[in-house]
């Protein structure tokens, strides 16, 4: 690991500053970034260790909703009760993620800028777009059974691997960031940028911009994650689905959809949702809505058996979220 | 290079390092405490687990400098009924995860006691399929699987199969 220097601020003006200078890199729990460093796709002059930051505090919003610190660990907000009461979709998906170890040290913030686990982005021997922009992408004619099939383009078909941002995704998560600049706030559906002819950049973040928090509106129902993959547990997806669905009379009320394992970066299904919207909560509506989404998908030989698995997981979790709503 | 202090095993360790120096390098090269392994480095196996004021954690993805000030929980420092239990189970062939798999195995039984949920969590106790779950961070090529859950079973006083 190439050597850098280290420094832990203690307040948010200061993390920002150092997180501003040239080569300068936040560190949270270490998960990915530790491991891309020693890999040495990662080599920043500074780390600014950001754990020393007051960000670890999950509070309610007077809207009724939630106001997550960029600092809270992974297992802490998958176990919170109010996430598991009102949000199940996001900690069923935190859940889902990584291991008991892994998700004891991610953070929120860190997890939002994970990086994609494209073999080709971890072996330096490879043409990657994203780790060395120009040299062009070894995955369109690799082993691309990880890679995505929406939003990708010809420089880059890399997926995003968050399951926690599937989630958030769908539940209209809204990113707190504070830069040089001062506070925003980036819809999440907004955060993370489609690779076009530019792969390297991922998100709107500058440098210094540090993710402070991550704010839920008030919950609107019903929801769930379901996640397909290799391996019965600690494997990234392949295709998973974050979905929230209320019905009432038969009729969609409220949809809200979104897809992992299949796209660069989070992928809120808007296509189903306007086509679910205000129609019948049965498999066939669930079937055309899923279909329609899937139709504009640029598929490899290795990643092709995606289209049908984001279908059918589509509909499978739609299906159990009506079946449930039935039951009530 | 930093200094950094910590308590491993109830006894308070000084040592300077760089900081990209890994909490597992940390404590097998520098402290000579090599119960936790290195099995792939990249926070795949699980061989590594240490538990860092009682949660468990890969030390091998851990910088040792965000460590500081912690209390850290190898195989070396652990007293517990599962490493009987893992004998009487067969948990282990070669036993180069074991050290890991305990560690894992005293946290996640925390984590459980102390209701965190788990994606298989339905209502039905420590089973089979939770252990399974939650212990996925922690692998064996030795495949000593079913040795490792029976232990873990016995010591959490599961019956459910």
């Amino acid at each position: 690991m190439k050597p850098f220097a280290y420094v832990k601020p203690v307040d948010i003006g200061a993390a920002v500053a150092a997180g501003a200078a040239p080569g300068a890199k936040f560190l949270g729990g270490g998960t990915n970034l530790v491991d891309l460093m020693r890999e040495g796709i990662e080599q920043p002059d500074t780390v600014v260790d950001v754990t020393g930051l007051p960000l670890s505090a999950v509070d309610d919003l007077p809207n009724g909703g939630l106001r997550i610190g960029a600092l809270v660990r992974n297992s802490d907000l998958a176990a919170d009760r109010r996430v598991r009461a009102r949000y199940p979709v996001l900690s069923q998906a935190l859940l889902s993620g990584a291991s008991g170890q892994l998700r004891n040290m991610a953070t929120v913030g860190g997890n939002l800028l994970q990086r994609t686990r494209c073999p080709y982005f971890y072996d330096e021997a490879s043409a990657c777009n994203k780790r060395d922009p120009g040299s062009g992408c070894d995955a369109l004619d690799g082993f691309n059974r990880s890679c995505a099939i929406l939003g990708v383009s010809d420089d880059c078909i890399a997926a995003h691997p968050s399951d926690m941002c599937v989630a958030l995704t769908a539940l209209d998560a809204v990113v707190e960031v504070t830069g040089t600049g001062g506070t925003r706030r980036i819809p999440l559906t907004e955060l993370h940028r489609l690779p076009g002819q530019t792969p390297h950049i991922e998100t709107d973040l500058a440098p210094g911009d540090l993710i402070t928090a991550v704010e839920l509106p008030t919950a609107t129902g019903n929801s769930a994650y379901r996640k397909v993959r290799d391996r019965a547990s600690y494997a990234f997806a392949l295709v998973s689905v974050a979905a929230g669905l209320q019905i009432e009379n038969g009729a969609v009320t409220d949809i809200r959809l979104a897809l992992g394992g299949v796209a660069p970066k989070p992928w809120r299904a808007r296509q189903a949702e306007q086509l679910l919207a205000g129609g019948p909560a049965d498999e066939a509506a669930f079937r055309r809505a899923a279909q329609a989404e899937l139709a504009s998908a640029a598929v490899r030989p290795g990643n092709a058996f995606k289209v049908a698995l984001a279908t059918n997981t589509i509909v499978a979790t739609l299906r159990e979220l009506s079946n449930e709503g039935t039951r009530r | 290079m930093t200094l950094i202090r910590m308590n491993v095993n109830g006894s308070a360790k000084s040592l300077e390092i760089e900081p990209r120096v890994s909490l597992l390098d940390a404590l097998r090269e520098r402290l000579g405490v090599t119960g936790p392994k290195k099995g792939c480095d990249q926070g795949a196996c699980g061989a590594c687990t240490v538990l860092a004021d009682g949660r468990r954690i890969n030390a091998c993805l851990a910088l040792a400098i965000q460590y500081d000030g912690c209390q850290i929980t190898t195989i070396e420092g652990v007293d517990h009924p599962l490493q009987e239990a893992f004998v009487r189970h067969d948990g282990f062939q070669c036993g180069y995860c074991t050290p890991g798999q305990i560690c894992s195995a005293i946290g996640m039984l925390s984590e459980y006691e102390a209701g965190m949920p788990s994606a298989v969590t339905d209502s039905g106790g420590l089973g089979e399929a939770e252990i399974r779950e939650r212990m996925s961070g922690n692998v064996c090529r030795c495949g000593a699987y079913n040795g490792i859950v029976g232990a873990i079973m016995d010591v959490a006083g599961s019956d459910a199969r």
